[in-house]
């Protein structure tokens, strides 16, 4: 039923914050505009606080996923900033 | 001629454990200064002092062993330099706040101009006791509200635009309190968990949740001889009327009941808290 394509996977269950969110946004600027990135990331404080990074960033989100083994993957579109 | 210590005291200079030296304290608002003003500060504990500067434990600024001789010419050229002297005694003190939402991600209020406002309204303002103003941005408290005889903290009202929520389910992990749950097909709300920290409207990718800012108040915290943690009763301010009108009411309640030298928290839970909320809830309601 989803409507997009996933271009690119990163993990970021490897490190903690503030390294969840750099790592996240380097894999994001590897991307084109309009690629969509799965992150995939831990319960806890990267779940609560990745999203808003990204979102600030100025890239949409398109989907949280649970995947019910304490981590979830989040699905980003890269927007390119100016 | 006999040194007037209190005018002295009154007029930010402390007096220190070394005869006839002051560590004087000065005027901040907010814990903001200029570069200009802080290169005023140095200049002057450079030559009036032994060239170190004390940062207080409320974002004050004081700079000590300034002799007694030189106060006058110390004053004149701190305002010179765009820096005024701060206060001590029974009267309100320096306004503190943290950055807000001008600077700081997690803010949900503008925090320093209202620092400013309550300062100008209020700084120095004669009472029993001395009396503090702290304003935090939001429900991180980095600025703990709780600890000052009145608290300011800021915080979202939310409500959720269904027609833009998409379920993602990101609303749900961002709240801490477990506010927010996904049922079936929708998200609900328990609003009686919700501490109004924004969370979930700063996080939500598609602005489906929509949050007006407002003022927490807490009254009568003290973190010093006593502790005590200023309580909260009002429901959220939506606007500066409100709350200037229940600050006026809370400092006018403070000077009607108070002892000399008898602070905030202790006047009330000897008048009553029930007779103080009464109070504060007829001014919240104007």
């Amino acid at each position: 039923m989803d409507d997009f394509a996933i271009d690119e996977n990163t993990d970021i269950t490897d490190v903690v914050c503030p390294m969840t969110f750099v790592k996240a946004k380097v894999a994001l600027e590897e991307l084109e505009d309009g690629q969509v990135l799965s992150i995939r990331l831990n319960d806890g404080e990267p779940v609560q606080n990745v999203p808003r990074s990204i979102k600030d960033e100025g890239h949409r989100i398109l989907k949280l996923a649970d995947n019910e083994d304490g981590t979830y993957n989040l699905i980003v579109k890269k927007v390119k900033t100016k | 001629m006999a040194v007037d210590y209190k005018t002295l005291k009154n007029g930010g200079f402390m007096r220190q454990v070394q005869k006839n030296n002051f560590s004087l304290r000065l005027k901040v608002v907010g814990g903001n200064l200029t570069a200009s003003q802080l290169l005023a500060i140095a200049d002057i504990s450079k030559k009036y002092g032994d060239g170190h500067i004390h940062l207080t434990s409320r974002q004050g600024v004081e700079i000590p062993f300034i002799k007694l001789a030189d106060v006058e010419q110390v004053k004149a050229e701190l305002e010179a330099g765009g820096v005024n002297t701060g206060v001590c005694g029974p009267r309100v003190r320096t306004v503190t706040a943290c950055q807000g939402n001008a600077i700081c991600p997690s803010g949900c209020i503008d925090t320093y101009p209202l620092a400013v406002e309550i300062s100008e309204r209020y700084f120095g303002k004669e009472l029993p006791h001395k009396f503090k103003f702290g304003i935090t941005g939001c429900a991180n408290n980095c600025l703990k509200a709780e600890e000052n005889d009145l608290g300011v903290k800021g915080g979202y009202t939310i409500e959720l635009v269904k027609e833009n929520c998409t379920l993602c389910g990101v609303c749900v992990k961002a709240c801490r309190e477990g506010a927010i749950a996904k049922i079936d097909n929708g998200i609900v709300l328990d609003k009686s968990k919700c501490n109004n920290c924004g969370r979930c409207v700063k996080s939500c990718p598609f602005d489906a949740w929509k949050g007006e800012p407002g003022y927490i108040l807490s009254f009568g915290g003290l973190f010093g001889n006593q502790i005590a943690r200023g309580e909260q009763f009002l429901p959220i301010i939506r606007d500066k009327e409100t709350l200037f009108r229940v600050a006026d009411a809370a400092l006018a309640f403070f000077d009607k009941h108070a002892k000399p030298s008898e602070r905030f928290r202790i006047a009330i839970d000897r008048t009553g808290w029930d007779a103080f909320k009464t109070e504060m809830e007829v001014a919240y309601h104007g």
